[in-house]
């Protein structure tokens, strides 16, 4: 107990304290909780003058649509974007984790970053974790060798592909691709196929839904189009609102008073010589 | 040498009893009620989920330059209510409140280990904590015991630089979900989701709410049988806490 008792930050990487609980609870014959899922449609593609990735916006917790509008498409650097399909925790989690160790390996080299360079490190990392670590990851970007575009397994294998989707929304979405994409596409053109892709994996797919994020990466340049299109708005929203007949009864009530926030402004004197 | 169960406790000594046994592994001298305390299932092909061992409810609203955050107050070993006046809720500073749903022990465990962890950050820093920092400490927490994880899922909410309010909440291995509205956790959350759903309005005054946040408690609680027993719920506001005790259904 001396050793686990000060909780300060560790070293790194994963505790396993509760597994042999946890394992317990399971025997005992209680089903572990479910985690956040982004069911998905990811996709990206290579146009003319670089990569576009697209990503629709629903998380999923079992059938319950958790967050109607989260955010999937994760900075890695600025000129790497990366999709992230699967369990929601992984995703965010690895894609920062890649993202902090490519900004220290361009503060040591001097250098933009390479996508390959993410690539490895993301596979590496799922690698290394067997598949346990649940993250599908579309990666693009455009670095000094040019466009890029990969797709990252659970397992850790990967693709090289002009262009690519992941998610349960996958094959939807691929369709469109199959049928509509060829090389050398305009901007334009590249994110109406994109769009296209996505709203097909939204309607389609039951673990999709809600609106299209975009993100076009060129040469020194990059937009992320956040909520570019919203398919499905509200549709009745009642503009008296709701009306409380009968009010909440109310047994104890404790005010504490705030105390006002100072803000304390030190005049500094000039540092002698 | 085994000991004996006397049923004449008086209640406060039965509270600790049942709450000693929800850890068998480490009891053996309570075998034979342990048998009796069902952790199992009846039916192996319906498996309870470990959320529904206590029960809980909680959840947080956004409104102008305030936020309110309630939850629900019953604990409970699977169907039996051993407290009425559980608290969920906890203050981390004047600004920022945590509100954990899932399995009471885990609750316990990890708000004091947060509690610890902003002590830390505020010698350090002398200062409090933002909300956004604290979701992402909670988060990476969490994270860390990703293929054992703390059975429970939190609910943030504070306010941040400007009095803008921030609510936030997270699954149980820290993936956290920003939320402009309204957040929910616990057993009852379906029902939550729905009633939030109907009954919210963006920039509601203090006042309005809490009106809004207690209808949508209570009545996702009335239609969950693990939590309920009334409502616990706090309206931050920059200028004060107001922490108000609602009166529920008490079946």
């Amino acid at each position: 107990m001396s050793q686990t008792a000060v909780d300060v930050p560790p070293k790194g990487g994963f505790s396993f304290d509760l597994c042999k609980r946890n394992d317990m609870l399971t025997q005992k014959g209680l089903k572990a909780p479910s985690f956040l899922k982004t069911g998905t449609t990811i996709v990206g593609l290579i146009f003319k003058d670089g990569v576009i990735l697209g990503a629709d916006t629903r998380a999923t917790e079992g059938p319950i649509v958790a967050d109607k509008n989260c955010e999937k498409i994760h900075y890695m650097a600025p000129n790497i974007y990366c999709c992230g399909a699967g369990t929601a925790a992984d995703t965010e989690a690895v894609t920062d984790m890649v993202s902090s160790q490519l900004r220290l390996h361009r503060y040591q080299t001097g250098r933009d970053s390479r996508v390959i360079t993410a690539l490895t490190l993301l596979k590496k990392h799922l690698f290394s974790y067997q598949g346990h670590v649940s993250a599908a990851l579309v990666l693009g970007g455009v670095d000094i060798t040019g466009p890029h575009l990969h797709t990252i397994y659970p397992h850790g294998s990967t693709d090289t592909l002009p262009f690519a989707t992941m998610g349960s929304g996958s094959l939807a979405a691929m369709s469109v691709f199959e049928a509509k994409y060829k090389e050398g596409l305009t901007r334009d053109e590249g994110i109406k196929l994109v769009a296209e892709a996505i709203c097909s994996g939204i309607f389609n797919d039951l673990g999709s839904g809600s609106n299209v994020d975009i993100c076009v990466i060129t040469k020194g340049n990059k937009e992320y189009l956040r909520n570019y299109m919203e398919p499905n708005p509200r549709t009745y929203v009642s503009s008296k609102g709701y009306s409380f007949t009968k009010k909440t009864e109310v047994l104890l009530t404790k005010i504490t008073p705030l105390l006002e926030r100072v803000e304390i402004t030190e005049v500094g004197e000039a540092m002698e010589e | 040498e085994k000991e004996e169960v006397r049923l004449d406790f008086p209640p406060s000594h039965r509270r600790r009893l049942y709450l000693v046994l929800s850890l068998p592994s480490t009891f053996p001298d309570f075998s034979s009620v342990r048998k009796s305390s069902k952790l199992y299932s009846e039916n192996p092909k319906f498996p309870m989920s470990i959320f529904e061992y206590n029960g809980s409810a909680v959840v947080a609203m956004v409104g102008k330059n305030c936020f309110a955050i309630a939850s629900d107050r019953r604990l409970g070993v699977q169907l039996q209510t051993i407290a009425t006046d559980f608290q969920r809720i906890s203050k981390i500073h004047d600004r920022v409140f945590i509100g954990l749903s899932g399995l009471a022990t885990d609750v316990q465990t990890l708000y004091q280990r947060l509690v610890f962890r902003h002590k830390l950050y505020q010698l350090r820093e002398e200062r409090d904590m933002k909300p956004e920092t604290f979701a992402s400490l909670v988060s990476a927490i969490l994270y860390e015991k990703r293929f054992g994880p703390y059975l429970c899922q939190p609910v943030i909410a504070g306010l941040g630089d400007d009095n803008k309010p921030f609510i936030c909440t997270m699954d149980s291995i820290g993936a956290k979900e920003l939320a402009k509205d309204f957040v929910v956790s616990g057993t009852a959350s379906e029902s939550l989701y729905g009633a939030c759903e109907a009954m919210y309005k963006p920039d509601m005054e203090a006042e309005e709410l809490f009106e809004t946040i207690s209808q949508a408690l209570l009545s996702s609680v009335d239609r969950d049988c693990l939590s309920g027993w009334g409502g616990h719920v706090y309206i931050v506001t920059p200028t004060e806490i107001k922490e108000r005790i609602l009166k529920g259904r008490m079946d």
